[in-house]
């Protein structure tokens, strides 16, 4: 059975990038963001199909890795994704000390973007669930640097009240482990975080599909970062599509403010009436 | 031709004696806006590749930006 795809048309990019009049644009750091989604540009099988995504995402901001060159093969991600399309922001993903994370900020930095980092510390190579200890402690010293600090983190209130206080740009919980897309696993915990800080919540990790998407932002929070919901989808770019109107469609929900939940039935039709 | 030894992105290699950075990122057909230099864990600024030497026993780090979530 053939599947029709979504990049077999014209994905047409939304009118006037979205600044929609029903919502506000994200804000981190004092730079605007028409977007919420934010996405990453790990393990694609292919490079167009990558660009394809993104574009179709809608995403304006992008995470990137710092890694030695291989060279023998030489080329890096910038010779295909175009720095002034995208807002790079360069990520300390594979570390696991404060110490380490701060070298790969540095490095990030020193390619020439901008003064950004997402913030990955992590403590278990099984679970890769954050060190939170060591995360909070390399905030602080980068945010004393003057990198504008997005950090990636459990979903523990403690924790992100720490990472605000030290001086994170934005904070960003788990849905779920990194790559798991189990979807939203607190969503209590997430609300909480939400409604206690004054940065930006970024959810990041752990988002497997629309719906879960959708959800997070229904949570109240300000953005949702994903990858491998992209990329490990059977059609990436169709994929991302679908995640940018749940994206969306759940900021828009949120704002709307939902019916109370019941556990009881009640009629939508008057019950007065009725014949005899 | 003289070489030095150098460790390059974790392996001992033989390059070119008296090459600047920037002269070595030429000779491994690298492009030096896109790539990042650590030298004896310094970072080093962009604008002085054309000026630093690379010396023998350097340790040295090219990195850049490859996908990642």
């Amino acid at each position: 059975m053939s599947r029709t795809k979504i990049h077999d048309v014209t994905v047409e990019a939304p009118p006037q990038l979205v600044r929609e009049q029903d919502d506000e644009p994200l804000v981190i750091a004092g730079r605007e963001f028409n977007s919420r989604l934010i996405v990453g540009t790990g393990k694609y099988a292919d490079d167009e199909v990558m660009i394809a995504a993104i574009r179709a995402s809608g995403a304006e901001m992008v995470t990137v890795a710092v890694r030695r060159v291989d060279l023998a093969r030489r080329e890096g991600i910038l010779h295909v994704l175009d720095p002034h399309e995208f807002f790079l922001l360069p990520n300390t993903a594979g570390c696991f000390t404060a110490e380490e994370a701060m070298r790969y900020a540095r490095l990030g930095h020193a390619a020439g973007f901008n003064d950004w980092v997402k913030l990955e510390v992590i403590g278990d190579r099984d679970t890769l669930l954050p060190d939170t200890q060591a995360t909070v402690e390399a905030a602080r010293l980068l945010a004393t640097e003057g990198f504008k600090v997005m950090a990636y983190t459990n979903d523990d209130l403690i924790t992100a009240l720490r990472l605000e206080e030290a001086g994170c740009a934005a904070v960003m919980p788990l849905a779920s482990p990194i790559g798991s897309g189990l979807g939203v696993v607190n969503p209590y915990f997430i609300r909480e975080i939400k409604r206690r800080l004054s940065v930006p919540v970024i959810v990041d990790a752990g988002v497997g599909t629309a719906s879960d998407a959708c959800i997070t932002m229904e949570q109240g929070v300000d953005g949702v970062l994903m990858n491998t919901a992209l990329a490990a989808a059977e059609d990436p770019v169709a994929m991302a599509h679908a995640m940018r109107h749940a994206v969306r469609a759940g900021r828009l929900a949120y704002r709307a403010g939902r019916m109370p939940a019941r556990e009881i039935a009640v009629p939508s039709s008057p019950s007065r009436g009725m014949l005899d | 031709m003289n070489t030095i030894r150098v460790q390059l992105n974790g392996k001992e290699a033989d390059v070119p004696g008296g090459l600047t950075v920037r002269g070595l990122l030429e000779t491994l057909e690298l492009e030096p806006g896109l790539v990042v230099v650590e030298r004896n864990l310094e970072i080093l600024s962009r604008t002085r590749y054309d000026e630093i030497p690379v010396r023998e026993g350097d340790t040295l780090e090219l990195v850049h930006f490859v996908g990642g979530g």
